[in-house]
């Protein structure tokens, strides 16, 4: 019998994020042992249960991979409900329960100039898409974001691509943020190139009407709310432009903006 | 030890390597799960309930999460009958494992024709009468509240499918579950399995909205487990047909819990979210826990519940 994509790791680390800035307890960067996987792509995602759930708390929680070395696997998360609370007292060898790696990650076409463009958390997926592109220099950041900068794992990226962020802190930030990705998208678009975008749903609207607007090449990823990972409780069911209903687990997250309802 | 199981019905018997059932909805079509272990070392697979056309089910949000539990008004979604039999049925080990098809429709007529065209279907081992679904608008729970309506759903499937063991699901959104489990015994059913969720609802407190788009929905996971004891004791002995127990069902320990109190098998739904091989290994732990517990054999075991 196969492996089973189902294992128990170890916690390695937990490290707070942004605590500089008065963002203690609400951003951290997991690390757990390295699973025995063969592979993954940035954009795939994996379910994570720590066994201090107990039966209170029944679902695991989907989290983008954010890095995978030779002995560590790292996701990072912002403390909003009860199960990402309990994760925040996670400590080194607390035992954790994962799946995956699940879903369709993101389009890599190295010779292609590729614009990834995140909103909040949703830079997480493109820390692994841009430490293992064959070719950073094609590769460009646009980062929008209300926190502080140090509360989100982007130290890394700005090292292999170009890179360029912006904080916001009135409403105004975020029109003049969004004007820029417009902007962005559209050289993109020019130079035949890929929009890779991840963040809140209404930013992955956004994303969707500029390339319908532009023409552009762009896929979004969706981050329904799931039971399950594996597309049994069909609880994170999106449309297909078409107006079929597919498993954003299964079929997604990652979706060509063209082929999806957001 | 031998923990195979044979659930003798009146018309047709089902025999079970093991007494351990996925249950309907949790387990997609079965191919979810081979991930995560070897579905043949399972007692059965039921699949995620069928129509006998595709239905979009409802809007989200459809699930959410409660302690110890979960909502869901996901409201049928399927494929309808035809796609899975051309397409995820000859995928499945039916050779080698029990494929129970739930199935659900609308009217009594509706039924025996969704019976029918299963019946012709050799990887199909039985059927699951869904009478009792708390999240579609017409039918479902209906069937499952009245005891005439659950004979007749009962009876025309069991005249449609005379190939097949009928196993109908019960509701515990009723006033008295054995009625309803005497009824359907009554028109030819083989077996029971007890419980479908419960009926519930969560709010968003902030938003003053229901936590589900279908305000409603069926409750299931730990939470219910001992709402199913209770139903599964009580039909257990209203009733000659086998008992399959189902709600809440996490470890080998609850199976053997529900099987004390009158179970034949079990079903691991919401267990399957908590880990995806949780039937599994539920199924291959099963041995080691009837002898921690002193159990010779699960016959000994069933409805020895001491009352003195």
């Amino acid at each position: 019998m196969q492996q089973s994509a189902y294992c128990r790791l170890n916690v390695r680390e937990l490290t707070p994020y942004g605590e500089a800035n008065g963002a203690q307890g609400r951003f951290f960067a997991l690390r757990l042992e390295r699973p025995a996987w063969t592979g993954w792509n940035p954009g795939q995602f994996l379910m994570l249960r720590p066994a201090s759930f107990g039966l209170e708390i029944p679902w695991a929680r989907p989290f983008g991979i954010c890095d995978m070395t030779e002995n560590c696997l790292t996701c990072f998360f912002q403390v909003l409900g009860r199960g990402t609370q309990r994760m925040a007292r996670l400590k080194p060898g607390d035992e954790v329960s994962v799946w995956g790696p699940l879903g369709k990650g993101f389009a890599l076409e190295p010779d292609t100039p590729t614009l990834l463009l995140a909103g909040g958390m949703g830079i997480v997926p493109f820390v692994g898409y841009v430490k293992n592109h064959p070719k950073p220099e094609n590769v460009t950041v646009l980062f929008g974001h209300r926190e502080p900068l140090n509360c989100y794992p982007a130290d890394s990226i700005g090292e292999r691509a170009q890179w360029e962020s912006a904080q916001e802190r009135a409403p105004e930030d975020r029109d003049r943020f969004l004007s820029r990705v417009r902007e962005r998208m559209g050289e993109c678009a020019g130079k035949n190139g890929l929009a890779l975008a991840c963040g809140p749903l209404p930013f992955l609207q956004t994303v969707r009407r500029f390339s319908q607007e532009i023409g552009a090449r762009a896929q979004l990823s969706l981050e329904n709310r799931m039971a399950c990972g594996v597309g049994a409780c069909l609880g994170c069911v999106a449309q297909r432009a078409g107006g079929a209903s597919v498993c954003a687990c299964r079929e997604g997250p990652v979706f060509w903006a063209d082929q999806i309802v957001v | 030890m031998d923990i195979s199981v044979t659930l003798r019905g009146q018309t047709r018997d089902l025999v079970l390597k093991n007494p351990v059932l996925t249950a309907s909805g949790t387990f997609g079509n079965g191919l979810e799960f081979t991930p995560y272990g070897d579905l043949a070392s399972l007692g059965g697979i039921v699949v995620k309930g069928l129509s006998l056309e595709p239905r979009p089910g409802n809007p989200c949000p459809r699930i959410v999460e409660t302690v110890a539990g979960m909502l869901n008004a996901v409201g049928l979604q399927n494929d309808g009958v035809e796609v899975f039999c051309r397409e995820k049925l000859p995928a499945l080990p039916w050779r080698e494992v029990a494929v129970i098809v739930n199935i659900y429709a609308a009217s009594v007529d509706e039924f025996a024709r969704l019976a029918a065209r299963l019946d012709g279907e050799e990887g199909v081992a039985a059927l699951e009468v869904n009478v009792s679904c708390p999240n579609v608008a017409h039918g479902g729970a209906l069937f499952g509240q009245d005891p005439l309506q659950a004979a007749a759903v009962t009876r025309a499937v069991r005249e449609a499918a005379p190939r097949k063991h009928v196993m109908v699901k019960l509701s515990p959104n009723v006033t008295d579950i054995t009625s309803i489990a005497r009824a359907v015994e009554d028109a030819g059913a083989d077996s029971v399995s007890c419980i479908n969720t419960v009926l519930g609802m969560a709010v968003d407190l902030p938003a003053r909205r229901p936590a589900l788009a279908n305000v409603v929905g069926g409750l299931s996971g730990p939470a219910i487990k001992p709402v199913a004891l209770r139903c599964v004791w009580q039909v257990a002995r209203a009733v000659k047909i086998p008992v399959i127990g189902v709600g809440g069902i996490v470890c080998a320990r609850d199976a053997l819990e529900f099987i004390l109190a009158g179970a034949r098998a079990v079903q691991v739904g919401t267990g399957s979210f908590i880990r995806p091989d949780c039937a599994f290994s539920l199924a291959a732990e099963l041995p080691a826990a009837c002898e921690q517990f002193g159990v010779t054999s699960l016959d000994e075991l069933r409805g020895s519940l001491r009352l003195d």
